[in-house]
């Protein structure tokens, strides 16, 4: 490449940044495990990455996993239909209504939140208006369930945008070529269809697992103060307890799950990659 | 080889108001190499997806085997497709691409086996079983794609564009590649190409489109030596078209001169159109010539030397293998079985249809 | 029918989407206090939320801390994708890995990460901070845009300029440059959205007595609702909307044009 006289002049064009995620991105993150393996004496130990197998910790984590996961399915159940919807429609005005269903993801992530809060609220919209058609009224705020909505409202664009993005890429041909093949149409969405959506649902399910298992304010907004996720535990740590030991413990025990996604999906990647 | 297989009868199709293709009838006959041929947007491509079940015509119906297929859907259908950028199933091996069509219909896996041994010898890439289809060039993954659809045993095989995406020597190579193919095979092949050359080389008989309609089909010859009309003329190889008078039977008037012709029928002193040949227009001494005019332009072609010459207000196009600088004084002479005398078009639709030339 | 079922299950979505930020918008209008009941139109709480000073601060934080974000990460993030076609394969992957780092990781812990860097730092939490924070995490999304461009840019063009005779910088603005500019403007969008929309990393990064838009919201839906708050929704989904009507009219009008 002739932009550059040398390696060097670029190495020099590059330094800024490397010296910033080396200050910004590498050394916290070795902080947060520095402070994950020590106690307040500046001791080796195990003790705070443990503290996630005492009960109250262990349940929070538990739960976390569980409403994470059922928010992940859900978004995922009333995605895929969407996707395979607008990615049929193949219309020149199609990136218009694709936007419709992303853009609340530009507005206030704390703001869509609040919104279930008041439709939810004993007294809230949803009552009132049910009361209005003389219909029992609900009562799921401050419940795992309202926690789900919440998280379902907020991350459900993450999951429709690259889902719709993996199908809209496949080939019309490729799909009529299974059907001249003798492919009926659930064989050819099972075969060719699913399959190659994957990768689209995998990052899907990546950008909504991960927020939903480590959020603090969803939880604390909609959970009222009796539903503690991992995510309010560590907050707590950190701005109310003041132990960054133990907090930073649990936010390794955090990472732990995220490295665990990245290798599934990595060992995905590998696997389409070997057989090329 | 005269039984037909399939028919098309009165076929319409048009798009967001747009008419595709108008009223069209066609005979494709058992184990034939049929190939449609005409510009973009002619509705070659179209006609093919309807024969292949991926569009639903307006109007008309498609008969196969004596049956009427035209609303049964593509899976149903004993005839496979060969698609323009091979539409091969990224996610799958080789192996699985081509096991594809006799998987779905429940084959043993000897016999698959067995099948995708023969598919990859018979397309001459034996050994790529477990390769991916992105690992391989342009031309294999054609290949590939015509073993995918031959495994099934189709009665027909619909090829569009398949070599639209190779390089010039490649293509080349699969028309004859696919020629063999044909010919081992013993199938009906339907193949779409806007390249003249490309049908010329390969089929037994050429229908030739444009604008939704069929202009001409015949076999190659008729259609190079015999052109029915000035788009098939122009559309196929080069051609002088010059607007002529039928003086009588045999004698045509071109740009004020007189040639003998052998085509008869046309009326006396009508408007025709002739089509000459480059090859066909030889160049003699000026008075040797039925009309003179200068050498203006000249090009080395390789084979032969392509030169335009001015004569009678005309300016000709000549391939030769003898060379004429440009300047020189030069006749022309035609062998009447050369001049071919096209009726000038009479209706607006056929109008049309020149204008677009 | 499959056409009206499709229809049936977009609208179902839609409303789950939009109906409750509707309701919002109605509510702002609503002149009693209680959100069951309609005491009629007023626009009293936008009123209010005018006048009062800690909104304005905050929205003058959130908006300064965004656009300087913007800024830095974009110059950041531009000069070193196209640095990185210079380096070798190997630094290229390693600084990709760390790159994609912050994006990978919760926002939660790259904020307490930020958190435990500026306490050990002696840094003071406020505006500095959290300006920090974010310039940290909009690099990934600017490099992220920008170096699909920069792998298909055409060297031959830039090689083309210089042979004509024009110098390595004049050449760079007229050929590289232009080819990457979309990138860089997508690049730029998506940082300012994310800074606008953050709220765990500034949370964790913004100490005391300084608020954006997101942490001022945090404390007062922690406190209880007030109407001001609906207010801002409104005019924030407004603002939103008018923004992505213009990016999206824009291009549509100039392919027109031609």
């Amino acid at each position: 490449m002739k932009l550059f006289k040398s390696k060097r002049q670029a190495g020099l064009i590059a330094s800024p940044y490397m010296a910033w995620a080396f200050i910004f991105i590498v050394v916290p993150l070795c902080m947060v495990i520095y402070y994950g393996f020590t106690d307040s004496a500046g001791r080796f130990t195990f003790d705070n990455v443990a503290t996630i197998m005492k009960p109250g910790y262990f349940k929070a984590l538990v739960r976390s996993i569980e409403l994470a996961l059922i928010s992940t399915l859900v978004c995922f159940i009333l995605s895929y239909p969407l996707g395979m919807i607008l990615a049929g429609m193949k219309l020149k005005k199609n990136a218009y209504i694709v936007t419709l269903f992303i853009l609340p993801m530009w507005m206030n992530f704390l703001l869509r939140t609040l919104t279930w809060m008041t439709l939810l609220e004993g007294k809230g919209v949803i009552n009132t208006v049910l009361e209005f058609f003389h219909l029992p009224t609900i009562s799921i705020i401050n419940t795992p369930s309202a926690i789900v909505l919440g998280m379902v409202y907020n991350f459900l664009p993450f999951m429709i945008l690259p889902i719709y993005n993996a199908l809209n890429r496949i080939d019309e041909n490729v799909i009529n070529a299974a059907r001249d093949l003798g492919a009926n149409t659930l064989q050819t969405f099972l075969r060719i269809i699913l399959p190659l959506s994957l990768p689209g649902i995998l990052s899907g399910i990546t950008m909504v697992f991960i927020p939903a298992l480590t959020t603090f304010a969803i939880s604390t907004m909609l959970g009222g103060s009796k539903i503690l996720l991992i995510g309010n535990i560590i907050e707590q740590e950190f701005t109310q307890l003041y132990d960054w030991h133990l907090g930073s413990g649990l936010s390794i025990v955090l990472m732990i799950f995220i490295l665990i996604n990245m290798i599934v999906e990595a060992i995905y990647d590998s696997e389409g990659g070997m057989r090329r | 080889m005269s039984k037909d297989l399939i028919t098309l009868e009165h076929i319409s199709k048009s798009y967001d108001g747009q008419l595709i293709l108008d009223d069209l009838s066609l005979s494709i006959y058992e184990n034939s190499f049929v190939t449609l041929l005409g510009p973009s947007g002619c509705g070659k491509t179209t006609t093919l997806r309807i024969i292949g079940g991926f569009e639903k015509p307006d109007q008309g119906r498609v008969v196969f085997d004596n049956q009427d297929i035209t609303n049964l859907a593509p899976n149903k259908r004993q005839l496979n497709t060969v698609f323009q950028k091979y539409a091969l199933f990224t996610h799958m091996t080789i192996a699985e691409n081509i096991a594809f069509g006799l998987k779905i219909k429940n084959k043993p896996d000897s016999y698959i086996r067995d099948k995708i041994r023969y598919a990859l010898k018979l397309v001459n890439l034996e050994g790529f079983e477990n390769r991916m289809p992105d690992s391989l060039s342009g031309g294999q993954q054609q290949r590939i794609a015509i073993a995918r659809a031959i495994v099934n045993e189709p009665k027909v095989l619909l090829l569009d564009e398949p070599l639209g995406a190779l390089d010039l020597k490649m293509r080349q190579d699969m028309q004859y590649e696919l020629k063999r193919l044909k010919e081992e095979l013993g199938i009906t092949f339907i193949y779409v190409t806007h390249d003249q050359e490309e049908a010329l080389t390969m089929s037994d008989h050429i229908v030739v489109m444009n604008q939704g309609y069929i202009q001409q089909e015949g076999s190659p010859e008729k259609i190079y030596n015999e052109p029915e009309n000035a788009f098939v003329a122009d559309f196929i190889g080069d051609s002088n078209i010059i607007r002529a008078t039928m003086i009588r039977d045999e004698l045509v008037e071109i740009l004020g001169a007189k040639f003998a012709c052998v085509d008869k029928g046309f009326g006396e002193n009508k408007p025709v159109d002739v089509v000459i040949r480059p090859e066909d227009v030889e160049l003699v001494s000026p008075d040797e010539g039925t009309i003179s005019g200068v050498v203006t332009g000249l090009t080395f072609k390789g084979v032969h030397y392509e030169m335009d010459v001015e004569a009678n207000g005309y300016e000709w196009l000549v391939h030769s293998t003898r060379l004429s600088e440009v300047g020189t004084h030069v006749g022309i002479k035609v062998y009447p079985f050369n001049i071919q005398i096209m009726n000038v078009p009479a209706s607006e639709d056929e109008e049309a249809i020149s204008e677009t030339v | 029918m499959k056409k009206v079922l499709t229809r049936i299950y977009l609208i179902i979505i839609l409303i789950f989407m939009y109906a409750p930020i509707f309701t919002l918008i109605v509510l702002s209008f609503n002149s009693s206090k209680s959100r069951a009941r309609w005491g009629g139109f007023t626009l009293g709480w936008y009123i209010n939320l005018l006048s009062d000073e800690a909104v304005a601060s905050a929205l003058i934080n959130t908006l300064t801390i965004a656009v300087l974000a913007t800024i830095f990460s974009t110059i950041i993030g531009t000069f070193t994708c196209i640095a990185m076609i210079g380096l070798s394969p190997k630094l290229r992957s390693v600084i990709m890995g760390i790159t994609n780092i912050p994006m990978i990781n919760a926002d939660i812990v790259t904020g307490i990460s930020l958190m435990l860097l500026f306490r050990f730092l002696h840094l003071s939490s406020g505006f500095s901070t959290i300006l920090l924070a974010h310039i940290t995490f909009n690099i990934p999304f600017v490099m992220l845009s920008v170096m699909p461009r920069v792998k298909n840019l055409n060297f031959y063009v830039y090689e083309a300029a210089l042979d004509l005779g024009a110098n390595p910088a004049y050449a760079f603005t007229k050929t590289i440059l232009p080819d990457i500019i979309p990138g860089i403007v997508s690049g730029a969008l998506m940082a300012f959205t994310m800074s606008l929309d953050d709220f765990i990393i500034t949370y964790f990064t913004k100490g005391s007595g300084f608020e954006t838009l997101s942490t001022l919201i945090y404390n007062e839906v922690k406190r209880g609702i007030q109407p001001e708050i609906y207010a801002l929704s409104a005019i924030i989904f407004v603002v939103v909307l008018a923004l992505l009507l213009i990016v999206y009219r824009a291009p549509q009008a100039k392919s027109k044009e031609k």
